[in-house]
């Protein structure tokens, strides 16, 4: 029962808050129902077999993960929003905050579905549920944005049922698309079929997922949303396209697939990275070099997936802190778009200076993003670099040891650029409120841990995931 | 053929004879469905038989070429509707392979006509010239591909073999295939004889025209044959279109002359309706026209090799 | 006489050559409304005996892709002045071939595919040929109301396709894939009312401010 709350309570908030008249009722509606998610989700740590409508939804290892990300992240926007609002719009944001809801809603239902169609469903609700949030500003630019985010998504997406369909054709016995099912039979499955299907869902969920080269049109998106919205996307909606990928993963792995599997994901990965660096270097945009940041990470993950062994365990760790990092630099460069009125780097300038919370959050968002000890994306990359070194993999982890470097001295350029110096215009210090600040400390303290000791459930249940996937952990 | 084909020679001079009419139903049938009286129905056999009454004169620049372009036009025409079996169960002539003599001999009047144009050495024919044989080169791939799907259906390479018995045998299991040809058929059917949407008869600008500015050199009864054999062109286009869509192969001959003849009239009053209800096309969406011609007879080919 | 459900498979494609062939903006609204009708159709014929499953989904495909799409559409580009494509990346002519071509391929590579035996062999071919033509359609056609008329015919495509799955897919997933795309159509609506209201055209090619 508690699964279907999870869905239901945000629908119906969602729903409520469209329809109430006062800003009040609204923020608390979201901020209660992030709460209580948020509540959920703990709760669901400690039970983690639950299942419900005959096994259709239920709670796993892998979808746990991802489901916990969601929740801190959407309840850190959730109280960031809040904030932002009242500057933004203070009269108004109906729209903002249904959607938000409608967000959380839909993510939840991809985590926690065991019924590839539902997860299917989830997975367009998340992109429509998104699309309102990306035209937010209503000027040319981000009408370019959505325009292009909703027909490379769709077109992904459905490229994605065909999959799907696939999928189902594929399983000669059992529910069909129930992922237990699957799993189960996963040796009598039609190899040729089973194939073709991990084909589009790669092709599908990796359009999601923002890899290249289907991730035209991430840079836009994520520069044209407000920063709050691209936080949610980079870290919890490209964390819900790569759970639609695992479950790929997962029933390839159990069908004794896996080698076909290893040459589209190291493509994929290699490119996303390459392409990553590329644009990082000379980029003059504060929130699209973080979309190739994102990129970057991405590949990351699907290079994991594709080494197999501890990588599978580094990927599920790099999922994790990557959705936390990325929140907390977003949510940091979105203070700076709000107070320098702008994202071009090189109007921005002294933001240690003029906004320091705000500065040193934007300093520790770029070392988590970038990797660097001792944050959780260290620890994570770390794992995937020696598995690919144990693996057989050496010249990928040196190509991709060579690629972080330039990825980090592209961003560290840009960011140091923007945090130290004097501010360009003389202005007064910002108005940094604590619900500006406070969400992104919480990230920033949760990505330190991480990176510093990993409890012993987190543990478990990335222990378990990574043997979903077809790896192994320490 | 051990007996004197006397059946189909008479099919063809009833043919011969009515194919002045068809245009006249054609057009009648517009001017009725746009509101006007219209010409009657027997005014191109009035035009033929005045023009043919009238002296010729022949321009300076022109050559033999020229006088004989109409004669070469008219004999083509007239062979090809030898090739033909018109009452849709036997020809006058016939071989295997025939149907692309029957191309051949339309794609030879036409040359005649064309050179004849050019030989005029004026620049609005040259025009005209240059148009048809654009336009025909987008309509003939559409026919072949027809005639294909035709000899597939029937497993017969003859014009004479091919309608009749063995195409009605084809119809129940190769219907959608017949169906689009026959639609097919009767897109390439305006594009040969110059209707609307591919050409407008009845346009006074030399600028807009083809086929009727290139020939507007001839006069008298040469300006009769090209005429007529014009006429002709459309009856044995209808008598494609009729032997596709209803093989006559059981009726007895003097049925099936009947249904031939009213077959024909119908061909004639869909193209007076099509030439009512459309514009002529802009010139260069009349290749467009043609190529989806090809692709339906392209998709019925499919369906028929499936 | 050719069974029901071939007839609808086969007038499919045609709309499809008709939406690559037509430059009126209303004539493909139109060919997507004609192509939600058949495909409404469709299940009815493929399994006769008028389950609540197959009678539901029949209703609410006609619901949505006949009606509702259309009429969404054609308020979307009501404010637009210009409402013909220009030519677009391929020209029309050429977009025909390649659809007779995608066609063609299909229908060649159909059989080869290790897909089950269904009661037709049509069906597997026209649903590949459709999301051919409909990524075709997206990706060479400039105006952004194609474009997602592009998307429509791409997701009937996998509609028919899905088809054959009918049995092993309940009712309520397909009822919530209909919705998603429902909405998914209304935002893409929105988002070219919008787009016609700030660049006063339809012509996607004004779409290239952002860059790298």
């Amino acid at each position: 029962m508690l699964l279907l709350w999870m869905i239901l309570l945000p629908i119906a908030t969602a729903i409520f808050a469209y329809l109430s008249p006062t800003t009040r009722l609204r923020n608390t509606l979201l901020l209660g129902t992030a709460a209580a998610h948020t509540a959920g989700t703990a709760f669901l740590w400690g039970h983690p077999n639950l299942a419900v409508l005959g096994g259709w939804l239920a709670v796993d290892a892998l979808g746990l993960m991802v489901l916990t990300v969601v929740s801190i992240l959407f309840l850190v926007v959730g109280t960031y929003a809040v904030g932002f609002l009242r500057l933004d719009r203070p009269r108004g944001g109906r729209l903002f905050v249904s959607c938000l809801l409608g967000f959380l809603a839909a993510a939840t239902l991809v985590s926690i579905a065991h019924h590839l169609a539902l997860l299917w469903i989830g997975m367009e609700a998340t992109t429509l549920s998104l699309a309102p949030l990306v035209f937010h500003r209503r000027d040319r630019r981000s009408l370019e944005a959505v325009w292009k985010y909703l027909v490379l998504s769709s077109v992904g997406i459905a490229l994605a049922l065909l999959g799907t369909f696939f999928l189902a054709s594929a399983q000669v016995s059992g529910r069909p698309l129930v992922l237990e099912d699957l799993l189960q039979r996963a040796n009598t499955l039609q190899p040729g079929l089973l194939r073709g299907a991990f084909v589009f869902l790669l092709v599908g969920y990796g359009t999601k997922m923002g890899l290249a080269p289907l991730h035209a049109w991430k840079p836009d998106t994520y520069g044209e949303a407000p920063s709050l919205v691209a936080a949610l996307m980079a870290g919890a909606l490209t964390s819900c396209a790569f759970l639609g990928l695992a479950r790929a993963v997962e029933i390839m792995a159990a069908a004794g697939q896996s080698a076909f599997m290893r040459p589209p994901l190291l493509a994929l990965g290699v490119t996303s990275l390459l392409v990553s660096a590329a644009f990082v270097i000379g980029q003059t945009d504060l929130k699209r070099l973080l979309a190739y940041s994102s990129v970057e990470h991405m590949g990351v993950l699907v290079l994991a997936l594709a080494i197999g062994g501890l990588g599978s365990y580094g990927a599920m760790l790099h999922l994790i802190s990557n959705g936390l990092s990325k929140g907390l630099l977003f949510l940091a460069v979105g203070n700076v778009v709000l107070f320098y009125r702008t994202s071009e780097a090189s109007a921005v300038r002294g933001v240690l200076r003029r906004a320091p919370w705000s500065g040193v959050l934007l300093l520790v968002g770029l070392f988590a993003v970038t990797g660097s000890p001792p944050f959780g994306l260290f620890v994570s990359e770390f794992t995937i670099l020696s598995a690919a070194i144990r693996g057989g993999f050496a010249w990928l982890a040196i190509a991709m040891m060579i690629l972080f470097a330039i990825i980090f001295i592209g961003m560290a350029k840009m960011i140091l650029d923007a945090a130290y110096g004097e501010p360009l215009e003389a202005s007064e210090p910002a108005g940094e409120t604590l619900a500006l600040v406070g969400g992104p400390l919480v990230l920033a303290a949760l990505v330190l841990l991480l990176g510093l000791y990993l409890p012993a459930p987190l543990r478990v249940f990335l222990g378990q995931a990574a043997r979903a996937l077809g790896g192994s952990a320490p | 053929m051990s007996t004197f084909p006397v059946f189909p020679i008479l099919t063809l001079l009833i043919v011969l004879g009515l194919a002045p009419a068809l245009p006249g139903i054609a057009n009648r049938t517009k001017s009725a469905l746009t509101g006007r009286r219209g010409a009657p129905v027997m005014q191109l056999y009035a035009d033929l038989a005045k023009l043919w009454r009238k002296g010729v004169v022949y321009s300076r620049t022109t050559t033999l070429v020229f006088r004989l372009a109409p004669v070469v036009l008219l004999s083509t025409t007239l062979l090809a509707a030898c090739l033909l079996p018109l009452d849709g169960q036997a020809a006058i002539l016939g071989f295997p392979g025939d149907l692309v003599a029957f191309a051949g001999l339309f794609g030879l009047g036409r040359f005649s006509l064309v050179v004849a144009a050019m030989d005029t050495g004026s620049s609005f024919e040259g025009m005209g010239a240059s148009r048809e044989v654009t336009v025909a080169a987008f309509a003939e791939p559409a026919l072949f591909l027809c005639f294909t799907v035709l000899v597939l259906a029937t497993g017969q390479l003859q014009l004479d073999g091919m309608f009749g018995l063995p195409l009605a045998a084809a119809w129940p299991l190769a219907a959608p295939s017949l169906v689009l040809a026959a639609v097919s058929l009767f897109i390439v059917t305006l594009a040969e004889t110059c209707r609307v949407p591919v050409d407008d008869p009845l346009t006074h600008l030399e600028l807009t025209m083809i086929h009727e500015v290139m020939v507007l050199d001839h006069s008298g009864p040469d300006l009769a044959l090209i005429l007529y054999a014009g006429g002709l062109k459309m009856a044995l286009f209808g008598c494609l279109i009729v032997g596709v869509l209803a093989p006559r192969a059981h009726q007895s001959r003097a049925v099936a002359l009947a249904e031939l003849v009213l077959g024909l009239g119908l061909v004639a009053v869909a193209i007076g309706a099509v030439e009512s209800a459309m514009a002529r096309l802009r010139m260069n969406r009349v290749p467009q026209l043609l190529v989806a011609a090809s692709a339906l007879a392209g998709f019925a080919l499919i369906l028929l090799l499936r | 006489m050719q069974p029901v459900h071939d007839v609808l498979l086969l007038l499919v494609v045609l709309t499809n050559f008709w939406v690559l062939g037509t430059t009126r903006l209303s004539a493909t609204i139109r060919a997507t409304a004609v192509q939600g009708a058949l495909l409404a159709g469709l299940p009815l014929a493929l399994y006769p005996g008028l389950s609540p499953h197959i009678l539901g989904l029949a209703v609410g495909t006609f619901a949505v892709k006949a009606v509702l799409l259309p009429v969404l559409l054609s308020r979307a580009i009501r404010e637009a002045a210009v409402r013909r494509e220009i030519e677009p990346l391929i020209g029309f002519a050429p977009s025909m071939l390649l659809g007779a071509l995608a066609v063609a391929l299909a229908f060649s590579i159909a059989p080869r595919l290790p897909l089950p035996e269904l009661r037709t062999h049509v069906l597997v071919p026209v649903a590949l040929s459709t999301v051919v033509i409909g990524l075709l359609v997206l990706t060479t056609r400039s105006k952004a109301l194609t474009q997602v008329v592009g998307y429509l015919i791409l997701e009937n495509g996998i509609y028919v396709f899905g088809l054959s799955q009918v049995e092993r897919v309940p009712f309520l997933v397909e009822v919530g894939v209909l919705l998603d795309i429902f909405v998914g159509v209304f935002i893409m609506g929105i988002v070219v009312f919008h787009i016609n209201r700030e660049f006063d055209s339809l012509d996607s090619a004004r779409l290239t401010e952002l860059r790298d």
